[in-house]
């Protein structure tokens, strides 16, 4: 039952990434790049942390995995507005 | 052929791409890159080298990490010499490779 | 099954590094080459040697990236134009072909493992990674520790004289309420806890000094590049405390195995889990520092236009 689980969130996570990774390839400029990786990485990574933590037993290690998620959602937030900040002054500079 | 026979390959794929990065490449930046990448390639190969025994073995693991850090302090090190080298000449490629031969 | 994935692993890798080495621009080799290393962390996973894995992720794809891209905004600083793509090289190609020919056939032509049943002798510690760093090869060890301090005072002395009372590394401007000065106050808390907690698990788990180390210098470089925190200059004494307290500490512990009669190096057994938890934690204070300073360079002065 919990392998269920983990393989039906796992393959939504993986969606996820092949979607962003689709807008990473074919989009035009960087701003949609962004975009497109940041929201569908994020919700992949989501999902694919929700599928492993029907894998974990015990409180702790599901409290390390989201805290993971949120580390990665720090990091890349932060990242994706340095690289728009840097691209708009590119542009425009 | 078993996984760590490809882990060993895959290593000595890594070297011999690492080596040809070395000596191609023009922008010295990139030679230190293909520099790490053949010491990464090396690792690998000597770690798939180590776990052919059954159980993990503990010693080549330890001589990695220790190969690790000394490769970036070699890294760091290399790093200072490019940019002094870039301060003086203004340029990023070696002298005798300026003309584009 | 997991053969598909060690399978898939491998030709990612090699496509990876093929991207590093032909890949147009500077700027693709050095991404490309973080992404390598972070995929040789799983590879490492796969043979079974976490703590290479962490060490892997941490120093060889994290903190070599992060140097490498420093470097590549530094060159832009100093050098207008990018080298011209170099053509292809066949006879190095050719060469480097037979070297890996040369390294697979040394591969099938070794001979077949031992299987080993014996165990390490008790060293003090459970995790056997971490046993044979600072127990059975310490020597190596208080070596590498030395070679990391020896670097930076090669990299030290790339400065002009001029400079060699200013901050080390170049100066930041970051914008006091950004996104940057936010993550800088946001990550170090995090960090350094994670940081502390691999040096002090390492003992028994997957972990150790390097690897806490390691996280505990990304804490500083990210609250240096978040202008939070100053960069020290070369002259001040309480940073070189902190760079030779590693080494002194392993040499301190190394006398006293000498001077107890077990031997220069040589931890005695019932002490040996305590010595190793206080080398461990002067050598996690040394790396983190060296590598903090390593990273961001020697001191330079105000851009010269």
């Amino acid at each position: 039952m919990a392998d269920i689980a983990t393989i039906a969130f796992t393959g939504l996570g993986l969606c996820f990434f092949i979607a962003g990774t689709i807008g990473l390839l074919r989009f035009p400029d960087v701003f949609t790049r962004l975009h497109a990786l940041t929201k569908a990485d994020n919700l992949g990574l989501g999902f694919i942390t929700l599928g492993m933590l029907f894998q974990v037993e015990g409180w702790r290690e599901m409290a390390l995995l989201v805290l993971i998620w949120a580390l990665t959602l720090l990091a890349a937030g932060t990242v994706s507005q340095l690289i728009a900040r840097a691209a708009l002054k590119d542009r425009s500079g | 052929m078993s996984a760590l026979t490809l882990y060993a390959l895959t290593g000595s794929a890594a070297i011999g791409i690492g080596f040809y990065g070395l000596i191609a490449a023009r922008h010295l930046l990139r030679r230190i890159v293909a520099f790490n990448l053949i010491g990464s390639g090396l690792f690998l190969f000597f770690g798939a080298t180590g776990a052919r025994g059954g159980a993990a073995d503990p010693v080549p693991q330890a001589l990695i990490i220790t190969g690790i850090v000394v490769a970036l302090s070699a890294s760091a090190l290399a790093v200072g010499l490019l940019v002094a080298h870039a301060r003086v000449a203004g340029r990023v490629v070696l002298p005798e490779e300026e003309d584009g031969g | 099954m997991t053969w598909a994935f060690d399978a898939a692993l491998c030709a990612l890798i090699l496509g990876v590094a093929f991207a590093t080495v032909l890949g147009r621009g500077v700027f693709r080799s050095i991404v490309f080459f973080i992404v390598y290393g972070l995929l040789m962390a799983v590879a490492w996973v796969r043979l079974d040697a976490v703590d290479v894995a962490l060490a892997e992720a941490a120093i060889g794809a994290g903190l070599t990236g992060v140097l490498f891209l420093t470097t590549f905004g530094r060159l832009a600083r100093n050098v207008s134009d990018d080298a011209a793509p170099g053509r292809f090289h066949l006879p190095a190609a050719l060469a480097c072909g037979g070297l890996t020919g040369a390294l697979a056939w040394a591969w099938f032509a070794m001979p077949a493992p031992v299987r080993r049943e014996w165990e390490l002798p008790p060293a003090g510690v459970e995790n056997p990674v971490t046993a044979v760093l600072l127990n059975f090869r310490a020597w190596d060890t208080l070596l590498e520790s030395i070679v990391l301090l020896a670097a930076l005072i090669g990299l030290w002395m790339m400065a002009r004289d001029g400079d060699w009372g200013n901050r080390l590394g170049l100066p930041q401007h970051v914008r006091p309420g950004g996104v940057m000065a936010g993550f800088g106050r946001l990550l170090p808390p995090v960090g350094f806890l994670v940081g502390v907690y691999l040096v002090y698990v390492g003992a028994d788990q997957p972990g150790g000094a390097f690897q806490g180390g390691t996280v505990l210098a990304a804490v500083g470089l990210v609250a240096a590049m978040a202008g939070l925190v100053r960069p020290p200059r070369i002259a001040a004494h309480r940073w070189r405390v902190a760079l030779v307290a590693g080494p002194s500490v392993f040499l301190v512990a190394g006398l006293a195995g000498a001077v107890l009669g077990a031997g220069f190096l040589t931890l005695p057994e019932p002490v040996a889990g305590t010595a190793i938890f206080v080398i461990e934690v002067g050598l996690a204070i040394s790396i983190a520092v060296t590598l903090v300073f390593l990273v961001l360079g020697p001191p330079e002065g105000e851009r010269r236009e």
